[in-house]
């Protein structure tokens, strides 16, 4: 049973939108833009009542009943309401505060035109369309009136609008193949370059042959697409339908970028999840998922994709039983998916109308991994998901399990391709802090600070859910790195990635090789060389040398640097007496006594240097008139 | 500060007049003589005259040994010849013999060397005991035969140099990420293979990665550089459309091919004998097979338990994993070779001409060496220079202080040997009228260009 569970990568959100089912005095109207529900009782006159997803405090409010509403939209913010009760004309109710509260009415200026629909492009902007063309106008609330902007004579079939970009797409000519596309903002109106649908076969007559059924409108990765669920395809060869995708671009011509393939027939309904093309098919209660950055088979022009994963029923539903609160203990009733009640909206919305539910469509990715086997594929659709942090987390964790273990070439891929993601990532970061250093950023509208998204993984989250399990202790990775080729011994392998500086350098990693010498003698040389490669460990250098009784080497090395004026004469004459090198305790001496000589005019020790000690066991070895005397001019 | 004189008589280079090794204990009674002698070189030397100079070496052993009972004589200095003694395991004694050149000429070169043929004897044979319980004497006087015959062809006592002295291992320089990539490489093959116990990766002769320990890694270093790649080296300067190539396993999907194993892979009847050899003698003991696989500049080494006998069915999967897989490498290493020489800017011909050495991992370093090929090792410096450097480093080798010493040779060179820890760095600078000091700043120079990421003291 679990195990089935874990199946489905489709779910209904958990918390759906639920408002009165339609009936005979309840109708029922869905707003694409602002993703509102409305029910409408006895045409307004008993109540109104409008949800949102995001909202969950609806708006209630009656209106008078002055027939029968063909359509009803607030416009964006709900500052004012629309209702289309006849074909000509569409009523207006403002729902600002300062505002009259009456209604006001504006009549479509095409004459024998029919209103076939409205769209609000912001807050004050609504578009009429009709079966003669389209009507730009702004609305003047004060003045409860309406000021055509721009309109455009064609031919209208029907329409279809897609708020999240602005863009009302026509369908003119006989056939209705022919897709006007305009673009909508701040006042202005412009026309995109219009294109034409290719039709599965020539049709036979000259009537209406594209329903807006088959046709949508999505942003996937950023562009706008149109997408064309076709029934049978052009080639005879390969039966069953396909969805074929129109790049549409703001500026330039329409293209056909992309065609998914179906291989079935039958009812279809389409969404767009998480940049997925997500298809649904009614007679066998499946849905398919199709990625268009996957690879797929390019012919030059077009690519061809598959499904992603094969197809699986959306994850059975629960419906919390309605009702008044005392019977709400009462037990879940299954919903019953895929149903002809159904009706599907851009881009991930699903309403049961019957039933009273508004859901948004969800992608889960854990049983992705499961289903799919290959796991470069995999890491290449988990990177586009929007909440792929974790999951990929836990790929890479089980890939390195003991008993799951991917091979190496496999796990070699992966991380080259989380690599890749994360390169890209601070790349564009380095760019762009570049263009905003040197002031380009004004001349530079369009640049943005690139976004973090969850694809971008670094060695800390790395490090946090997947390599410290091998480890029982907290350490940083090259730490990891070092302790484990030490617990097993492998210090030439050790030797040699430092070699090749595949470990950074850093003084904790000197401090640790210091550390090792006492079992591996050369870390003491590797130690050395990182310290001096770091250029800020002198003071380190210095004292790993005296530890080391290199009295000589370390004034060198203090020496060459240009730091002899500072050091401390008494720290450098005790570990030379330790050496129990006279000739070197002579030398050190001497030494000094010139820096004394050189700075100060007198070659004697101050007392702040805490030398007497040494005075008096240089003067008890080589006597009295051996010390330096001051020069004299 | 020294001053060489310069070479007057070049007729007489040094040169190997005999190489023998005996054991003792295997003849200690009169008459029985012969039976001392394991192996002897030049084989057509009368019997009498081996078992005399035998006999000659064993007493200096003795005579000597009553001075200094744990370390008996190591060489014997003559006015003709110099003789060396090593004592690689109790009781087996190996002699050199060189003939000295007719002017004084330092030959310390030559313990080095007695020392390196009993480790590559070593790899290829393991230890004499072992040879000893496989067969007897018989077996070990058969692989001594064997082996000796074909080393001492690839002795060249006359361009002998520094650089033999140290048996030092040279590395390829690579960025972080090209090497990572050969580690993963590795891995992978090692994976996918599964019977590979140790890997080795060189490019252009010079090591990149060694899956073995040190010390074993020094032996093959100088086995494949000295003996292996330069026996085949000429199909590959044949080119790819010359007859040599056609011969070659032919695969148009990739550049590689076994330098040790089958020759052809598409022969049923090829052979997969590999060579095998011995690491870890000290503790473990370890038997195992060495294939030597190379497409293009890069070599792969990888070694399997001998006790596996590697089937050509192995051989051929091996190519096919390995060979498409190591020509994209081999180029992408290539590529990112000449980026990182041209971002270095290290193209120019090097202004100094320095041999460097560190004693920690062997590395060594030479601008002075055009090219080592296996007869002879081609210096851009006159042989006297080189032989100062001998002297300078025997000097070192005698002191555990780090110190410097600056030479002022005859022919208005300077050369200058430096050592500092571990290291060890050769400089000779031609600057006619240059000073101490001058000489001094100069070396400093370098030091700051060529060894800034290294603690090296001036």
């Amino acid at each position: 049973m679990s195990e089935e569970e874990e199946d489905y990568y489709l779910e209904l959100c958990e918390r759906p939108v639920h408002f009165e089912k339609a009936n005979p005095v309840n109708c029922v109207f869905f707003d694409e833009a602002n993703k509102q529900v409305f029910a409408v009782r006895s045409g307004g006159a008993t109540g109104v009542v409008v949800k949102g997803p995001e909202d969950r405090s609806p708006i209630s409010f009656r209106m008078e009943d002055k027939g029968e509403v063909k359509c009803i939209k607030f416009s964006l913010g709900n500052k004012i309401l629309a209702v289309q009760r006849t074909a000509k004309t569409v009523d207006f109710l403002n729902f600002l505060p300062d505002c009259p509260h009456l209604e006001y009415t504006q009549e479509c200026k095409t004459k024998n035109a029919n209103i076939l629909g409205f769209c609000w492009t912001s807050s004050t902007e609504i578009v009429f369309i009709t079966d003669q063309g389209i009507e730009f106008y702004q609305v003047l609330p004060e003045k409860r009136s309406l000021k055509l902007l721009k309109s455009q004579n064609i031919n209208v079939n029907w329409y279809m609008y897609c708020p999240e970009s602005s863009v009302i797409l026509l369908s003119t000519t006989v056939l209705g193949n022919v897709l006007q596309p305009f673009y909508f903002r701040a006042g202005t109106m412009s026309k995109l370059s219009k294109f034409e649908i290719e039709l599965p076969a020539a049709p036979k007559s000259t009537k209406l042959s594209l329903s807006e059924r088959d046709i949508a409108m999505a942003t996937i990765y950023g562009q706008l697409h149109v997408l064309f669920l076709r029934h049978h395809s052009r080639t005879s060869n390969s039966a069953g339908a396909e969805v074929v995708l129109y790049h549409l671009p703001r500026e330039g011509v329409c293209k056909k970028t992309h065609i998914l393939k179906l291989n079935r027939t039958g009812k279809f309904a389409l969404n767009v999840v998480d940049n997925l093309v997500v298809v649904h098919h009614q007679d066998t209660e499946t849905s398919v998922i199709f990625d268009i950055k996957l690879r797929g088979e390019f012919d030059g022009t077009i690519t061809l994709h598959h499904p992603v994963l094969p197809a699986r029923s959306i994850q059975p539903y629960q419906i919390p039983m309605a009702g008044p609160a005392s019977v709400t203990s009462q037990s879940p009733v299954p919903c019953k998916l895929y149903s002809s009640s159904w009706i599907v909206f851009q881009p991930d919305i699903i309403i049961s109308a019957s039933q009273g539910y508004l859901w948004t469509l969800q992608v889960k990715l854990q049983p992705v991994v499961n289903l799919l086997l290959d796991k470069g594929r995999l890491m290449d659709f988990l990177l586009q998901r929007r909440d792929c942090k974790m999951v990929i987390l836990s790929v890479c964790s089980q890939m390195l399990s003991e008993s799951d273990r991917g091979t190496l070439p496999v796990i070699a891929t992966v991380f080259d391709k989380l690599n890749h993601e994360y390169k890209k990532y601070l790349e564009a970061e380095q760019n762009y802090t570049m263009v905003v250093e040197t002031g380009q950023s004004r001349s530079n509208p369009l640049l943005k600070r690139p976004v973090r998204t969850q694809a971008v993984i670094d060695q800390s989250d790395m490090y946090t859910h997947v390599l410290s399990v091998f480890t029982e202790k907290k350490h940083y990775l090259h730490e990891l790195v070092i302790k484990t080729l030490v617990q097993h011994n492998l210090f030439y392998m050790l030797h040699q990635f430092l070699q090749y500086h595949v470990l950074s350098d850093s003084k904790p990693l000197a401090c640790l090789l210091l550390s090792l010498e006492s079992i591996y003698p050369p870390a003491h040389q590797l130690s050395l060389d990182m310290l001096k490669r770091l250029s800020t460990a002198n003071d380190e250098i210095v004292e790993v040398l005296l530890s080391k009784h290199q009295v000589l080497a370390a004034l060198r090395f203090i020496r060459g640097i240009g730091g002899h004026d500072n050091i401390s004469a008494r720290k450098f004459l005790d570990a030379a007496k330790q050496t129990e090198d006279n000739m070197l305790f002579y030398t050190i001496f001497r030494f000094f006594e010139q820096r004394n000589q050189r700075l100060r005019g007198n070659p004697n020790f101050t007392p702040g240097e805490h030398c007497d000690e040494h005075v008096a066991f240089f003067k008890q070895v080589f006597g009295d008139q051996a010390l330096m005397k001051p020069t004299t001019f | 500060m020294a001053a060489a004189g310069a070479a007057q008589e070049k007729q007489f280079p040094p040169a190997l007049l005999s190489f023998f090794i005996y054991n003792p204990r295997f003849g200690p009674r009169e008459g029985e003589e012969e039976k001392k002698i394991l192996f002897y070189h030049p084989n057509e030397v009368e019997k009498n005259e081996k078992i005399r100079n035998v006999g000659l070496c064993e007493a200096i052993v003795q005579f000597t040994r009553t001075f200094s009972p744990s370390k008996p004589a190591k060489s014997l200095h003559t006015q003709k010849n110099r003789q060396f003694f090593n004592e690689p395991e109790e009781n087996f004694w190996m002699v050199m013999v060189v003939r000295n050149p007719m002017i004084e000429k330092h030959s310390k070169d030559g313990k080095p060397i007695v020392e390196y043929q009993e480790e590559e004897l070593l790899l290829f044979n393991g230890t004499f005991l072992k040879a000893m319980e496989d067969g007897g004497v018989k077996v070990l006087k058969e692989r001594l035969e064997k082996f000796f015959h074909r080393y001492l062809q690839t002795l060249h006592l006359q361009s002998c140099d520094l650089l033999d002295i140290f048996g030092g291992i040279s590395f390829f320089p690579l960025d972080k990420m090209t090497y990572l990539k050969i580690q993963s490489f590795i891995n992978k093959m090692e994976e996918s293979l599964n019977i590979v116990k140790y890997t080795a990766f060189l490019y252009n002769d010079q090591l990149i990665w060694s899956g073995l320990e040190q010390d074993d890694m020094r032996i093959l270093y100088k086995y494949l550089t000295t003996s292996l790649f330069p026996r085949h080296i000429e199909p590959e300067l044949a080119g790819r459309d010359s007859p040599i190539r056609a011969e070659m396993p032919g695969n148009l999907q990739h550049y590689g091919r076994f330098l040790t194993g089958p020759l052809n892979l598409n022969d049923p009847e090829a052979k997969c004998r590999f060579p095998k050899i011995f690491v870890n003698t000290d503790d473990t003991y370890e038997e195992l097979h060495l294939i030597v696989y190379k497409a293009m500049s890069a070599a792969v080494c990888f070694m399997i338990d001998a006790s596996m006998q590697p089937s050509l069915d192995f051989c051929r999967r091996l190519d096919s994993i390995v060979g498409p897989q190591l020509t994209v490498l081999a180029s992408d290493i290539c590529e990112q070779y000449n980026i990182n020489k041209r971002i270095s800017g290290s193209e120019k011909e090097p202004q100094f001409k320095f041999i460097y050495f560190n004693h920690m991992n062997l590395a060594e370093k030479s601008t002075i060496h055009m090219r080592k090929t296996p007869s002879i090792s081609l210096t851009s410096v006159h042989p006297d220079l080189m032989k100062i450097l001998g002297d300078i480093n025997s000097d070192f080798t005698r002191m555990d202080e780090d110190e410097e010493i600056i030479v002022k040779a005859m022919s208005d060179y300077w050369v200058v040997g430096k050592k500092s820890d571990q290291r060890e760095l050769y400089v000779i600078l031609n600057q006619k009228n240059a000073n101490l000091i001058e000489v001094n700043e100069e070396v400093k120079k370098l030091c700051a260009t060529q060894f800034n990421n290294i603690f090296f003291l001036d």
